[in-house]
């Protein structure tokens, strides 16, 4: 026989009628009892979902968020790019010309009057993030929590946009979590 | 002619017996489930059951209470009034069983004498092999009055294997009963606390006790009349709401009852090992409760075995479980039964 060793753990069975000892099974009961006894003081697997979560990667890419400056002004500037990086096509969005009025709301003359992304099509590569030129939108550390109909999860401006820096002072550092973004004034 | 002047004391000192005793066995038998399922985790790594009240408690509540809220359907084509009385003698046979098995030393307080025991008839234990055998009717009759094949097969199988096993089970009960010469659980008892617990002296007629038990209760690796995955679910497939509830109820009773049989016959019952605890001078109600005590965790000791088994050993085919049963266990205890009257007619002489 000169067939390759793939390990060294290989045993041969044995094949030999069993004795009458053998065929009580006492033993082998016997052994296969204290395996899983061992088990009973082995440490637990299971993490208690609701109460105790499991931290997430450093790099984990979660639901996107429409990032605001300092002063609360949106930054997307309806580029486009983020739609044409994105490889599930998820995005889109309709541009729109801000009014004189309008320049607190957003920080250049252009801006997003639609913003949608599919939830459902989306596969959080983060493609989107990389291609912003205006650090407008980000992937944060939640997901998409389940719902009822497929209509739910495409996610409209209202769902995206981060909380106001000034006015939701608190839901806006929330929001940010542990990556806070490089705001430029 | 004291024989119909009723003794009211007595008849309360007994119905009272009946009640603890059953409630006690309601109460072991749901906690039972909740262990199975805690015990089950814990040997494959998990946690188990621990939403329903602190670690998950009230677990048994909750089953119980949606067995009860589950819409109950008889079958068409089922026989109407023996599939109600499958479940009702499951349930019953379970529970009396329990009537000769003595929990507890005797309160005994001057002439007062309370045995923690409601019947201690001279033929103790034949009455729990009696009334076990019946038990078999409950499963034979459940699964045939459902008119559903799976339950038919499972119910014959059932029926088989409770028959099979009641041989040697019978026979390695006979070497103990060679050596206390006597029927009565509470003399049996009295002997091993006299002369030592039996197991001592029985190691191998304990093994093949222990293991016709398993098979009497329907527990893994002897579980074919409820085999899961290839009868659907056994003989109570048909079964539903308080119904299946009945069933798989009567059958933690009969696992806590036989826990107790084996503690009594083979674990010196409510005795304490290696002290005299007669002599310590206990209180007559604190030695009663602490003799029932030692039982009960002699008992419970039992039932994590039953469990602890149940999720180590796979099912058994059916072939082999015949085979283990009139090949290997019939002629073992055959052998244990003569070596032990042999040795006994040896050493009275």
């Amino acid at each position: 026989m000169n067939t390759m060793r793939l390990t060294n753990r290989a045993k041969a069975v044995d094949r030999r009628p069993m004795t009458f000892l053998e065929s009580l099974y006492l033993w082998s009961i016997a052994k296969g009892m204290f395996t899983t006894l061992k088990h009973l003081f082995r440490k637990k697997a299971t993490i208690e979902y609701p109460e105790e979560k499991r931290p997430f990667s450093p790099v984990f890419r979660g639901l996107h968020v429409l990032n605001r400056d300092a002063e609360g002004r949106e930054n997307c500037t309806a580029c486009g790019l983020c739609a044409v990086a994105c490889p599930a096509e998820a995005i889109t969005m309709e541009a729109a010309e801000r009014l004189p009025s309008e320049a607190h709301l957003y920080r250049e003359e252009k801006y997003a009057a639609k913003y949608e992304i599919n939830m459902l099509r989306c596969i959080f590569c983060g493609l989107c993030e990389e291609a912003c030129p205006k650090d407008a939108i980000y992937l944060s550390q939640t997901f998409a929590p389940a719902n009822y109909a497929r209509k739910g999860f495409i996610y409209k401006k209202d769902e995206l946009l981060i909380p106001h820096p000034i006015h939701q002072r608190e839901a806006y550092e929330q929001a940010l979590g542990d990556r806070k973004p490089a705001t430029k004034a | 002619m004291h024989l119909l002047a009723i003794d009211i004391w007595f008849i309360l000192e007994k119905v009272t017996l009946i009640a603890v005793i059953i409630g006690l066995s309601f109460f072991i038998a749901m906690y039972t489930t909740y262990a199975e399922r805690k015990v089950a985790a814990w040997l494959q790594d998990r946690r188990g059951p621990n939403r329903a009240g602190p670690f998950g408690l009230f677990q048994p509540l909750a089953d119980g209470g949606k067995l009860f809220f589950k819409e109950e359907i008889i079958p068409l084509t089922s026989n109407r009034f023996l599939f109600i009385l499958g479940p009702a003698l499951a349930m019953i046979t379970a529970l009396i069983t329990s009537t000769v098995i003595p929990w507890g030393a005797s309160y005994v307080d001057g002439t007062t004498q309370i045995a923690l025991q409601v019947a201690d008839v001279d033929m103790g234990i034949l009455i729990v092999f009696g009334i076990v055998s019946v038990g078999v009717y409950g499963i034979m009759i459940g699964g045939w009055s459902s008119n559903n094949k799976f339950s038919l097969l499972a119910a014959i199988r059932g029926a088989s294997q409770m028959v099979s096993y009641e041989l040697p089970m019978g026979l390695s009960l006979i070497a103990v009963l060679l050596m206390t010469g006597s029927l009565k659980m509470s003399e049996i008892v009295a002997h091993q606390i006299q002369h030592g617990w039996h197991i001592l002296y029985q190691p191998l007629g304990f093994i093949i006790f222990f293991v016709c038990a398993l098979a009497e209760c329907n527990r893994t690796p002897f579980d074919l009349p409820e085999a899961e995955n290839e009868l659907n679910f056994g003989y109570h497939q048909e079964y539903s709401s308080m119904k299946l509830g009945f069933y798989l109820f009567a059958e933690y009773i009969n696992m806590f009852i036989s826990s107790a049989v084996m503690a009594t016959l083979f674990f010196g019952g409510y005795d304490i090992p290696f002290v005299d605890e007669s002599a310590w001078g206990l209180s007559p109600l604190l030695f009663s409760l602490m003799s029932f005590a030692v039982l009960m965790a002699k008992v419970l000791f039992f039932l994590f075995v039953f469990i602890w088994i149940r999720w180590t050993i796979p099912r058994f085919r059916y072939d082999q479980l015949m085979n283990l049963g009139w090949k290997k266990l019939i002629p073992l205890s055959l052998v244990n039964m003569l070596i032990t009257a042999a040795l006994t007619l040896w050493l009275n002489k």
